[in-house]
């Protein structure tokens, strides 16, 4: 018993937190990991394209908050989604044709396009922030929770509630589903092996007829969905806010780079290992300790390894000593 | 027109912005006041030569540093460190167990390394880097914990720090480069390597571990309570108000003692600064002619070439690392003393890494007179692009009712062009002039 | 310091932001192709003719160099390292800017096109180096190799297949596993997959054995049977004279010595300067 409810504390303060914080920077990371493999740069403006696809997303939602449209228990910012997504294909894909293309055209080092993305950064940060302003923004509705903590202590008669919230249930599946998606659309599609290619041998996709425009465009297609996606999920389970959304690209790199740059398998993986060492690292165990040590052993501190506010410290951390045994990233990526 | 004259111009522009800024007030741009004038032209200074530390990176090394705002930061703490006075008591309480818990923690590390250095892999490697790495950080936080309680304990209202050493605060400036040299030096020892480095996620990372630290290791810099009061190297106003002969020399400038004694302090730290970019700029040219600075060059234009001259790349790379980011923890000195106070709470990348860069790139990477250059206008339209920005918008709206949602809400946000007009900036520079206003040669 | 300051890098080597793998070396990778125009009178099915140039402003490699191809034919570049024999296939295939001189395919003047562009005119080429899609399965790569193609292609898939039979084997094992002669089949299979209507290889037989050697050469020799045309570059001057119907000795850029086969084998210059006496 004593057992079940250690247990049951886990999963509801590290295990479903984890979960739920791991897909949204997998999916954060995909879209990393994919500009670095067919453009051959790491993006820092990819922090602000999700700010501004979830910037979007919640304008859309107070439209259709402030017309009655709900989508019942769900959150209606779900039913916004798809227009934040294409409006955010939009910008992308704008800043590709006057942008970026340029240089392409020159043949520009990768160095220099990520000089370049710096500028887009500082454009799409202050152009969120021009829009919607620099506050938190929280615009979650519908049903707050799937099993609340009280409901799931009458359902079990355990002493320990796990409570999971809507946001983070929807996050799990929309996770496994845009998941399932990109790697069918890699694996399977025409355009999907071009990509792939194109990313693995440029001068070969070439002389084979696939035409480098049309990949990068579809790259930035699905890097302004992935990035919106990741953007609200993290929004509906957090809260919205620009300067928040900008500094996330630390663990999203992170990820990107633990799991294997370029490797799209890596980036979910090292989605995963950031959020679950943030989370563990920083969660006071006392609780779950109490339940497993015997009485005479109960901690009297927090048993906390490290304060909260440490958990870039972590997410680095990690980095750091995957990088010295692997330089290439677990899943072996094109770094190095 | 030569390219001497060219870039005397563009400096000589630079220097009619402050001095416009000083004496007129044109088209709600500029204040008219002198002290905001020279408010911009202190911080242009220290933004010149933050640049002119990664420009040494960048132009000269091909480093990609994203942790200027780290090294920025290490140079604030180290003038609460210097020249703070000791909290009394505040030792002998808990300093010397945070002390020794720090070296037992140091210990910890060195152990862990030479296990995994001079033990065969295997399963007992493993098992016994893992005991004295968890072993270490439990004896660690056994010691930290109660001596910072401790530390923390002492008048919290004010203190709650150890303090500093007491020293003048001039000295705390290349104490604030040494402190960020030691940092890039661990950093550039871990992230730098031969065929390839990933020196910009590590710095990315390290600058955001630093100002945590900052920001919750009260006993060290009081975190997010702020250090506020430190020392000047210049007079204090007040004194100089009261001071009889400095009101009377105020008076044959025409200006009342206040105004008077604020420009005066003002004035006292542009000077200062001067001196310091100066000097630094000085020694930049001349290390970048030096052997030194030819070799660092072939280096990077082929290190392929260097290392087979037996150049040793990685060595060199780390050299130019250090010395870069000292100059930027000696930069962040210079800015908390002339703040007189070390916030943690308010370093933010965009302002203190990336704005940097764009001075870097828009000077005109690989020239040192670039950076200073690119240093002082960026800072400057940094500063004012927010009051052009709201005329723009007054301008652009004049037609609609001063009721209209839209008009109240672009001239509400109008501050947040400053980003916007940033990245604008740096993409057409790196568009139109790829090698920035002033080209390395 | 290159001239282009936007190919500026300073030596920058950050793996975290930048990635060079794959990243591509065509010079005109995104010029648009220029007019075509029909050529009268009698000319070989491919020719590079008189082509001089080099690679980006560097200094001219080929001289005057002229390499041709007919139906039913296999044509042989040889010539020492560094001659040139590379650099003619990639002006021949568009792939670095040619200053004068001119490249006709099937009558056609086709200097202006993209490499890309000449694909679809039915030129197939296999790069000496890079040549396959590492990352990919074998039958990935030949649907790349088949990427420009709208109609059917598991046709083309299966006679790939029966040329080379290990490739069906491994059909479904990233390319990049496999041993020297294979990546050298799955290489030759892919620039097969467009059915181009000539085929240009640059050193097939690189790094394998001898053994395996003599099987790609059969491999080849079935291939031109077919009537498609060959144009080879090879370092193996001996084995592949034997085989070619034309040969070129290139040296420092330009045409030493041309005849058949046969012809450069019994010229005792030839001989003495190439073929090892
Ligand atoms: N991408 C390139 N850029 C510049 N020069 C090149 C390039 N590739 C080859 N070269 C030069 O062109 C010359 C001929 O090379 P190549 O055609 O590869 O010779 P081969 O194939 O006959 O051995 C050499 O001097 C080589 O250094
Ligand atoms: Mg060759």
């Amino acid at each position: 018993m004593e057992l079940l409810n250690a247990l049951v504390a886990f999963t509801n303060f590290v295990g479903v937190p984890a979960i739920a914080y791991g897909s949204q920077l997998a999916i954060g990371a995909l879209g990393v990991t994919l500009v670095y493999s067919v453009l051959r740069f790491s993006n820092f403006a990819h922090g602000d394209t999700m700010a501004f696809g979830t910037m979007v997303t919640i304008l859309v939602t107070w439209l259709f908050q402030g017309a009655g449209i709900s989508f019942g228990p769900l959150p209606t910012a779900l039913l916004a989604l798809p227009f934040g997504i294409a409006v955010t294909m939009g910008l992308v894909l704008f800043t590709d044709r006057t942008v970026y293309r340029f240089y392409r055209e020159q043949k520009a080092k990768p160095v220099v396009f990520v000089m370049v993305s710096l500028g887009v950064m500082f454009m799409m940060n202050g152009l969120v922030r021009f829009i919607i302003g620099p506050g938190d923004q929280r615009f979650a509705d519908g049903e707050r929770f799937i099993i609340s903590a009280r409901d799931f202590k009458k359902m079990t008669g355990l002493d320990e509630g796990l409570a999971i919230k809507t946001s983070q249930g929807i996050t799990v599946v929309t996770a496994i589903i845009v998941v399932a998606l990109l790697f069918w659309f890699l694996n399977k599609t025409r355009t999907g092996k071009s990509m792939r290619a194109y990313s693995d041998n440029e001068d070969l996709a070439l002389l084979s007829g696939i035409n480098p425009e049309r990949v990068v465009m579809y790259t930035w297609l699905i890097v302004a969905t992935l990035a919106t996606i990741a953007g609200v999920l993290y929004g509906l389970d957090k809260s919205f806010k620009p300067f928040t959304y900008f500094q996330l690209l630390l663990p999203i790199f992170a990820s990107a780079i633990v799991g294997g740059l370029g490797s799209p398998i890596g980036a979910i993986a090292g989605g995963f290992i950031i959020a679950f060492s943030e989370v563990t690292i920083t969660y006071a165990w006392k609780k779950v300790a109490t339940y497993v040590l015997p009485e005479t052993m109960a901690p009297d501190g927090l048993v906390q390894l490290l304060s909260t506010d440490y958990k870039f410290a972590v997410s680095f951390a990690i980095l750091i000593i995957v990088l010295l045994f692997k330089p290439t990233g677990i899943f072996k990526g094109k770094s190095v | 027109m030569s390219d001497t004259v060219k870039h005397s111009l563009l400096f000589a522009f630079v220097g009619l912005l402050i001095l416009m800024e000083g004496a007129t007030s044109f088209a709600g741009i500029f204040s008219g006041s002198w002290n905001s004038a020279l408010v911009i032209l202190n911080m242009g200074l220290i933004s010149a030569i933050m640049a002119l530390g990664v420009n040494l990176q960048w132009g000269f090394a091909g480093l990609f540093n994203v942790g200027i705002m780290g090294f920025t930061a290490l140079g604030g703490l180290a003038v609460v460190l210097v020249s703070t006075s000791p909290t009394p008591g505040a030792f002998a309480a808990g300093g010397m167990g945070i002390l020794m818990a720090l070296v037992m923690g140091a210990l910890t590390v060195v152990g862990a390394v030479a296990i995994y250095k001079f033990m065969k892999p295997g399963i007992a490697r493993t098992l016994v880097l893992l005991a004295v790495l968890i072993a270490g950080f439990f004896i660690y936080r056994a010691i930290f914990d109660p001596s910072v309680e401790a530390v923390e304990a002492i008048n919290p209202a004010l203190e709650g720090n150890l303090g500093g050493l007491g020293l003048p605060v001039l000295l705390a400036w290349p104490a604030g480069g040494l402190l960020a040299a030691g940092a890039a030096w661990l950093i550039g020892k871990t992230a730098l390597g031969l065929r390839s480095d990933y020196l910009a996620i590590a710095t990315l990372g390290i600058a955001e571990i630093i100002i945590s630290v900052l920001k919750n290791e009260d006993w060290l810099s009081r975190g997010v309570k702020n250090v506020v009061g430190l020392p000047r190297p210049v007079p204090y106003e007040v004194d100089l108000q009261n001071d009889p002969s400095f009101v009377e020399r105020a008076a044959t400038f025409g200006l009342d003692p206040v105004e008077g004694s604020t420009i005066f302090v003002k004035l006292g730290y542009s000077i200062l600064f001067t001196v310091v970019l100066l000097a630094l700029l000085w020694m930049a040219q001349m290390a970048l002619k030096s052997p030194w600075g030819r070799m660092m060059r072939a280096i990077r234009d082929n290190e392929v070439a260097a290392e087979a001259m037996g150049k040793d790349v990685t060595r060199r790379h780390l050299q130019i690392f250090v010395l870069g980011s000292a100059i930027c923890g000696l930069a962040g000195a210079m800015m908390t003393t002339l703040d007189s106070q070390l916030t943690p709470g308010t370093y933010n990348p965009l302002r203190f890494t990336f704005l940097i860069w764009v001075m870097v790139i828009v000077g005109g990477s690989g020239n040192n007179f670039g950076a200073v250059l690119g240093g002082m206008l960026i800072w400057f339209f940094w500063i004012k692009v927010e009051p052009m920005g709201i005329e723009l918008i007054e301008l652009l709206t004049t037609f609609m009712a001063d009721d209209n949602w839209l008009k109240a809400h672009l001239i509400e946000n109008a501050s947040h062009m400053r980003l916007l007009t940033m990245g604008l900036i740096l993409l057409l520079v790196l568009r139109f002039s790829p090698r920035g206003l002033i080209p390395e040669k | 310091m290159s001239g282009n300051p936007y190919q500026e890098d300073r030596g920058n080597k950050d793996a975290t932001i930048t990635n060079t793998h794959g990243a591509g070396t065509m010079q005109p990778a995104h010029r648009k192709s220029g007019p075509t125009k029909k050529v009268e009178g009698d000319s070989p099915f491919l020719i590079g003719d008189c082509m001089t140039g080099g690679y980006g402003k560097g200094p001219d490699i080929l001289h005057d160099c002229t390499i041709a191809v007919n139906p039913g034919e296999i044509a042989v570049i040889v010539g020492p390292n560094g001659a040139g024999k590379s650099t003619a296939m990639k002006a021949v295939f568009g792939m670095l800017n040619v200053r004068s001189g001119s490249v006709r395919l099937d009558g056609e003047d086709i200097t202006q096109l993209t490499p890309q562009d000449r694909v679809v005119k039915g030129m197939g080429f296999v790069p000496q180096t890079s040549n396959i899609f590492t990352s990919m399965t074998v039958e990935e790569n030949l649907e790349m190799g088949a990427f420009i193609r709208t109609d059917d292609f598991s046709n083309t898939m299966e006679q790939v297949y029966h040329l080379f039979p290990i490739l069906k084997e491994k059909r479904n094992q990233p390319a990049g596993e496999l041993s020297g002669g294979q990546r050298q089949q799955v290489a030759v299979g892919r620039a097969l997959m467009t059915q181009p209507k000539v085929l240009m290889l640059d050193e097939p037989t690189a790094g394998v054995s001898p053994i395996v050697m003599d099987e790609l050469f059969d491999r080849i020799i079935e291939v031109a049977r077919t009537g498609l045309p060959i144009l080879m570059v090879e370092q193996n001057a001996k084995q592949a004279l034997e085989i070619a119907d034309k040969g070129y000795v290139l040296v420092q850029g330009r045409n030493a010595y041309t005849g058949t086969g046969q012809e450069l084998l019994a010229d005792p210059e030839v001989r003495k300067s190439f073929l090892g006496g």
